[in-house]
């Protein structure tokens, strides 16, 4: 009984309900977690899969030796591979191509990559205006290693600790 | 500015007279003098629907611990013409077989009843566009024509989403009118009067009133529970979470399934035109309008417009407070409050207060006198 005038007292003073906006009312004034994106960034893993590279050895040999293991492990069957030998008797990829609509990112082929050639770069902010822009060939994935080079030593050689 | 005013009044006036004769010029003096009033009030209106959505989103966003629009302009402040300008350039989509008159009339009466509302409300002493003895029934009939906006959206959008959410929304806005209508029962019977200026002086006297303490006065404190329902009864009226069925995509669809652009545009405009009206309205009829809350010096000398303004945030920011923290209700439970718990209560309070009035205890001026 004394439970049920409770109950009726606590309806028709809306106290739950002015629980509720004592709720939303303190986080009116709580500190706001966003973040402003162009300017302000989230921090990063130094282990952040993002676009793919191909790496060359400081002599300006590409790594890739045509093994053709990233594209056996590729889950998603985003990676293309045609190999050849070259003129100085070494196996050489003719086609490297990686479907970004395909990929998931997963990090496979990196894992599975004898010669650390192919790499997943710290990159995040890319984009294709049409779709054969996300289409990545040899060329385009060997520019993106030439260009981040450094940084892809880097953080290769900071994780090589825990490896 | 009052004097200033009433100089200006009997300047245009003497001008008028002069032009045209003193019946010809008292006449159209007055019809200039009221479509200026009225161009002003529709005018401030639109500015502050515009920026009623812009702290919405601001507060909504601030309760979530997120900091809300502030991209377009400082602190978000161009924001709303962003939106507008924006929704004024997307496509109108008539749905094949639409009744194209009906279905750009609607929301165009949606907006019109929430404008033509406020031409009684009056915002300080002798401020008002018509002081009307009825401008509560006024209010009342006003209000209650803006079911029309939503059944002839429902009706003319050839849409049967549209039309069942425009049953339902109709018949929610019927529903807790009743329960206002009582609630405002309450409030016309305190106060023995219909005149909204009337009203907002007869909370200015009272045994607390006498003692300093105005704002104790009020008609919130002996009608506390009318002002719930009655503010609540506004949120469900106005169609405003969580009673904001026309709203949720997800789960039920309302009236305005099929409106696109600025038509939606309008839409919205009028609820928040109408939210703005409620708030209002609570603070005339609850909270004594534009009358200061202490009776000192200092707060005396705050123009009573001002005290209105900062009432009427306070209950405007009610609305937006309710919307960031109560999930929305289910369609059933919206008709069991209305009508299972609002209009009981409300006719108990009546009858309370009815009695209260005829004791020797009776804290308002005397019934017979």
């Amino acid at each position: 009984m004394a439970e049920k005038i409770r109950r009726f007292f606590k309806t028709f003073l809306l106290y739950e309900m002015l629980e509720g906006l004592a709720v939303t009312g303190r986080y009116l004034f709580a500190r706001k977690v966003t973040v402003q994106y162009p300017e302000e960034h989230t921090p990063q893993s130094a282990r952040f899969r993002g676009l793919h590279a191909l790496r060359r050895y400081p002599n300006g040999e590409e790594r890739c030796i045509a093994c053709k293991l990233c594209e056996a492990v590729c889950p998603a069957l985003a990676i293309t591979i045609e190999s050849e030998e070259r003129a100085d008797g070494t196996r050489r990829t003719t086609r490297y191509d990686i479907d970004l609509h395909k990929c998931i990112f997963c990090g496979f082929c990196e894992e599975s990559c004898p010669v650390d050639s192919i790499v997943e770069t710290r990159i995040l902010e890319y984009h294709g205006e049409k779709r054969s822009d996300l289409h990545y060939t040899k060329e385009m994935l060997l520019a993106v290693g030439d260009r981040y080079e450094a940084e892809i030593a880097k953080d290769r050689a900071n994780d090589a600790v825990f490896r | 500015m009052m004097a200033l005013y009433a100089k200006l009044i009997a300047a245009g006036l003497a001008l008028f007279q002069g032009l045209f004769g003193v019946a010809l010029g008292t006449g159209l003096f007055t019809l200039v003098k009221t479509s200026v009033l009225i161009t002003i009030i529709v005018s401030v209106l639109l500015g502050v629907v515009a920026y009623v959505t812009l702290l919405e989103r601001k507060v909504i966003g601030y309760m979530q611990s997120r900091i809300g629009p502030n991209r377009v302009g400082p602190y978000g402040l161009l924001q709303p013409i962003a939106d507008g300008v924006k929704l004024v350039f997307k496509e109108i989509i008539m749905p094949s077989g639409a009744d194209k008159v009906l279905f750009v009339l609607a929301p165009v009466i949606a907006l019109m009843v929430a404008m033509a509302a406020w031409a009684v409300v009056p915002f300080n002493k002798d401020v008002v566009l018509a002081n009307i003895d009825a401008g509560l029934l006024y209010i009342m009939a006003i209000t209650s024509m803006g079911v029309y906006g939503v059944i002839v959206a429902g009706w003319s959008s050839n849409s049967k989403y549209a039309f069942l959410g425009a049953m339902r929304a109709a018949a929610q806005t019927v529903s807790y009118e009743i329960a206002m209508g009582f609630a405002l029962v309450c409030v016309l019977m305190v106060s023995q009067s219909l005149n909204l200026t009337d009203i907002v002086e007869g909370q200015m006297d009272g045994r607390f009133a006498d003692m300093g303490l105005n704002f104790l006065s009020w008609n919130w404190l002996p009608l506390a529970p009318m002002l719930l329902v009655y503010f609540i009864s506004g949120v469900a009226e106005t169609q405003r979470a969580p009673f904001d069925m026309a709203e949720g995509e997800s789960e039920i669809i309302g009236f305005h399934v099929e409106y696109s652009g600025m038509l939606f545009g309008v839409f919205s405009m009028a609820e928040y035109a109408n939210m703005i009206l409620v708030s209002m309205l609570t603070t005339i009829m609850f909270f004594g309008g534009w009358a200061s809350p202490l009776d000192s010096v200092v707060f005396n000398a705050i123009p009573g417009f001002v005290w209105l303004l900062a009432k009427v945030f306070c209950v405007l920011f009610m609305f937006l407070w309710i919307r960031a923290t109560f999930p929305r209700f289910r369609y059933d439970q919206i008709m069991r409050l209305g009508w299972k718990v609002f209009i009981p209560l409300t006719i108990v309070w009546l009858v309370f207060i009815a009695a209260w009035m005829q004791t020797p205890f009776s804290i308002w001026k005397d019934v017979h006198g």
